[in-house]
Order: structure tokens, then sequence, then C-alpha cells
């Protein structure tokens, strides 16, 4: 299903998300956010998939808002943009950040706007060398959203975020990866293959494992350390009572290679 | 099979689990007769009451409530069920994971202390149906999470998260989901290991603040508080503490 604006790809335990509207950039309209929804349930629902990669179709990642959809068009009296990000792109933000497996984003090309912000919200950004970050938002008049005034200040400091933010420049690959925005900036070549490999050895490993690293990261930029301390004991707990804690714990006693379910 | 499951996870802590999820733990008359039993007719000293993962207790049963008139209503033993709850002879906590809504909100309203996994929420939809809550979900809500939160659930519908019923009072604690019931069942569990008759005094005195004027609750305070004077378990309190051991108490 090529004219999908979605497509979703799942096989050995890791899912593949592609935003498929390459002639826009891959950029949002109220279609492609119902479909990627849907990918996501059917993602949470399965309970053999242990990784999400997502990516983009073309030359770009994604163009954050499609501004010529109907929904946002500033020419027939002023558009309710809180509720399109109420009704998509919060949610979408939260199911990414919820979602109890980790989630890869290979930024194949320009990630703006949104889409930006939505790439930054996955757990590990990989980016090509020729892919740029840029907070488009400052020139139309708008804020960063999607997460972006809250992840931006805490991945790269005030100084940058308010930079990136008020000056909207494209920031290249390289330097998001310097800057510490991203995991890894690859050349564009070698992306997909990287990423996928990256993926498929995610979906070996403890899952349920990496679903509290990645919550208790998370939530740490907002917890005070005594609240932080508390979270760790509580997960560390239920941690320690699943199998891939015993099988971990054998597997480097017996010297093997431990074989993981995910649970 | 049984509506309502009942362990011992220590020696003097009851766990009541509601068993219904097919019907989403709705509670029917049956229901909080067998709740109210169990806490009546144990030995143990303290109780946790407790749902499934996805639900405490969603609700009453709308179909039974569908069939009711206003007669029926009034001559409905149900009142009386939920009393029995309140007056236990025990206290008892509820540990809510999932959903606490309607009769669920209200059943967790009467215990003596909420903890909730993160995944509880807690609501009276009830307006949304066109009726109001009937079983203190106006008044017990209210001096539970204060004026404006109380209105917002019973006037608008709206369900609080776990968070927001801790910041408003309404729970004692948040635990992560799977914790939720052990968390509950070591609050029980220091519960019971507290003298009896101390115990049993101050919750007394605790669910009575809210019907008596403040002056009336000291005095009644103080009578108890000398009553207690004369116990064997205050003296072992206090000698334990000098002793720098933990104290035997016997509930005497």
């Amino acid at each position: 299903m090529t004219d999908s604006s979605i497509l979703l790809d799942c096989r050995d335990g890791v899912a593949e998300i592609t935003l498929n509207r390459p002639e826009r950039l891959n950029s949002f309209n109220a279609e492609m956010h119902e479909a990627l929804k849907s990918a996501l349930v059917t993602i949470r629902r399965d309970s053999t998939i242990r990784c999400l990669l997502l990516t983009g179709a073309g030359r770009g990642f994604c163009a954050g808002q499609d501004l010529s959809d109907r929904k946002v068009a500033a020419d027939t009296g002023p558009p309710d943009l809180g509720e399109s990000i109420e009704q998509n792109y919060n949610p979408l933000v939260r199911s990414l950040t919820a979602l109890e497996m980790p989630v890869i984003c290979a930024v194949n090309g320009v990630a703006a706007g949104a889409g930006a912000n939505i790439a930054l919200a996955c757990d590990i950004v990989l980016a090509a060398e020729s892919a740029s970050f840029v907070q488009v938002f400052c020139n139309i008049g708008l804020l960063p959203d999607s997460g972006g005034t809250w992840m931006l200040p805490n991945m790269v400091g005030l100084a940058r975020a308010k930079g990136l933010a008020m000056l909207g420049d494209k920031l290249p690959a390289r330097q998001a990866e310097q800057w510490g925005l991203i995991w890894r900036c690859i050349e564009d070549d070698a992306l997909m293959s990287e990423a996928r490999q990256m993926a498929a050895h995610l979906a070996t490993r403890p899952t349920a494992g990496l679903a509290k690293i990645k919550r208790a990261l998370n939530e740490g930029a907002s917890n005070t350390l005594d609240q932080q301390l508390d979270l760790e004991l509580q997960l560390q707990t239920v941690a320690g009572r699943s199998d891939d804690y015993r099988e971990g714990v054998a597997a480097f006693l017996e010297k093997r290679a431990p074989q993981f379910k995910g649970s | 099979m049984s509506v309502i499951l009942c362990s011992h996870p220590t020696d003097n802590v009851l766990q009541i689990t509601l068993n219904r999820p097919e019907q989403r733990n709705a509670l029917t008359n049956d229901v909080l007769k067998a709740i109210g039993d169990a806490l009546h007719e144990g030995k143990a000293r303290c109780a946790v009451v407790t749902g499934n993962p996805k639900v405490f207790a969603a609700g009453a049963d709308l179909k039974e409530l569908a069939t009711m008139k206003a007669i029926d209503c009034h001559l409905d033993p149900r009142p009386e069920l939920w009393k029995r709850l309140y007056h236990s002879p025990i206290p008892w906590i509820a540990a809510v994971n999932g959903l606490a809504l309607g009769a669920g909100c209200e059943l967790a309203l009467h215990a003596d202390i909420i903890i909730a996994g993160e995944s509880a929420r807690f609501g009276q939809p009830e307006i949304t149906l066109g009726m109001i809550p009937g079983a203190g979900g106006t008044q017990r809500l209210i001096r539970a999470v204060g004026k404006s939160t109380a209105m917002r659930m019973v006037l608008a519908g709206e369900w609080l998260t776990a968070r927001q019923a801790h910041d408003c009072g309404l729970i004692s604690e948040v635990s992560v989901n799977e914790l939720t019931i052990e968390t509950a069942v070591a609050l029980a569990a220091r519960i019971t290991q507290q003298p009896p008759l101390a115990v049993r005094e101050a919750r007394k005195l605790l669910l009575t603040a809210y019907e008596t004027p403040l002056q009336q609750g000291l005095d009644m305070e103080r009578r108890a508080f000398s009553l207690l004077a004369d116990t064997a378990d205050r003296q072992e309190g206090i000698a334990a503490f000098f002793d720098k051991r933990p104290a035997q108490f016997e509930g005497r």
C-alpha cells in the first residue's frame, strides 16, 4: 500500500513506521495523523514487537504541519491550532514517550517544526549527514510545540534552545550530534542499515527493562533527586522480579549469551 | 464464582479482591454485602480492598439501576450496605489500580486510606447519565478533595488521574501499578503492629471529626486519651521506647 501516508512493516520484533507523503516532505495532514495513530495502537497491542523504528520516505523526514491542510489554514478566519495540538500532536508525543519499548528515529532529511520535535521525542535519534533540524515556528509567529520548548532546553541548554527557537536557523545533523541533541550523525548511505541493525539488536534486549530506563530518564528531567530515588526503587523492585533479570544473571554466571523474552 | 476473593497476605491482614472482571467489578448489592460480611466476620486487624489491574470498580450495575423507579430506590437496602462498610470494625485500605468510577469511586471514599497505582482514575460520571452520585459522591467527595475539584468531578463528570488525586489529598500515595497492592498490604501490616485499642479509638475519633464541632471533638479526644492511660499496651509502649526494644502489644 504505497499510496498510504503511513507505512507499517512489522517483522522479527521490530516495527518500522515510514512517514509516506514524500511529495509534501512528509508533512502532517489530518489523514496522516489518523494513520499514524492507528499504527501506534497496532504496535502497542502486539506483544511480539519490541522496538519501533520511525523514519520518513524520500528526501525529507518530516516538515511538520502541512500548512495547506484545510484545518489550519489562516485565510478563512483564525484556525484553532489548539484543537489540532490537543487531538493530534500532544497525543502523538505522549504515545511515543509512553510506548514501553525503545523508539529509534532515523532522520533521513530535513526535520522541521513539529517534525523536528517528534523526532526528538524518540529515544534514540540517528540522523543522516544531510539531515537538519529546524524550529521554523518563529518564522510564522508561532512557538515550538510537540514538546519542543521542554525538550530543547533539557537537551542543549537554555541558551541554545532560545537561539534555535527564536532564530529558526537550520541545525545540521553533525552539529546536532556535537551539541548532544541527537545520539549520532551517520553518512547518508549508511543511515537506514545502521538504524535497522540497532533496532534488530534492541528487539532482542530486555524490553520491559529498557522501557523502565526510558521512563525513569524521561521523568528525571522534572523530578527532584528524592523523587527520582523513590522512582528508581519502585521500578527496580518490579524489574528484579522479571524473567529477563533472572535470565540475564544466569547467563552472566554461566558465561553464555542471554536469551531475553522482553518481559 | 464468588463475587469477592479473600486471602491473608499476612496473619492479621485480610485482602478482599473484587472478582467480577467481566462486569468491570460493578458494585451490585450482593458485592457490597460480601465486602461488608468479610470486613465484619474476619479475625484480621486491618483489610485491603482491591480490584484488578484495569478496574478497581466501575460503578453500579446500570442494568439494575435502569429498572428502578423512585420508590424502588427509596426502599433499596443499599444505603445500609454502604453504612456497614463505613462502620467496619477494622480499618481498611482501598488499593486502586485502573478505574474507580461512580460507585467504585464511592467505595474508595468509604475506605480509611486510599492508595493508588499510576493507572488509577477517579470519577463520578453519574451526571452524564442524568443521575447524581448516591453513596457519598457529593458529601464524602467534597470533604476529601475540596469544593472546586468536587464540583468539577460531579457537575462536569471529569476524572482525576492518580497524581491529581494525590495533589488534592484524595489519596495518600501513588505507586507504580505493579506495587499498589503490596504497598497497601505493607501499610496495613504496619497498622496491625500498633496497639489495637489505641488504633480503634484513634480511628473512631478521626472519622468523627467530619461530623462533630471542633470543641466537642476535642472533648471526645481527651476522654479517649485519658481512658487509654490505663491500658497495658500504653505502659508497654513507653517501657519499650526507653528500653530501645520493639513493643509487644496485646490489645489490653
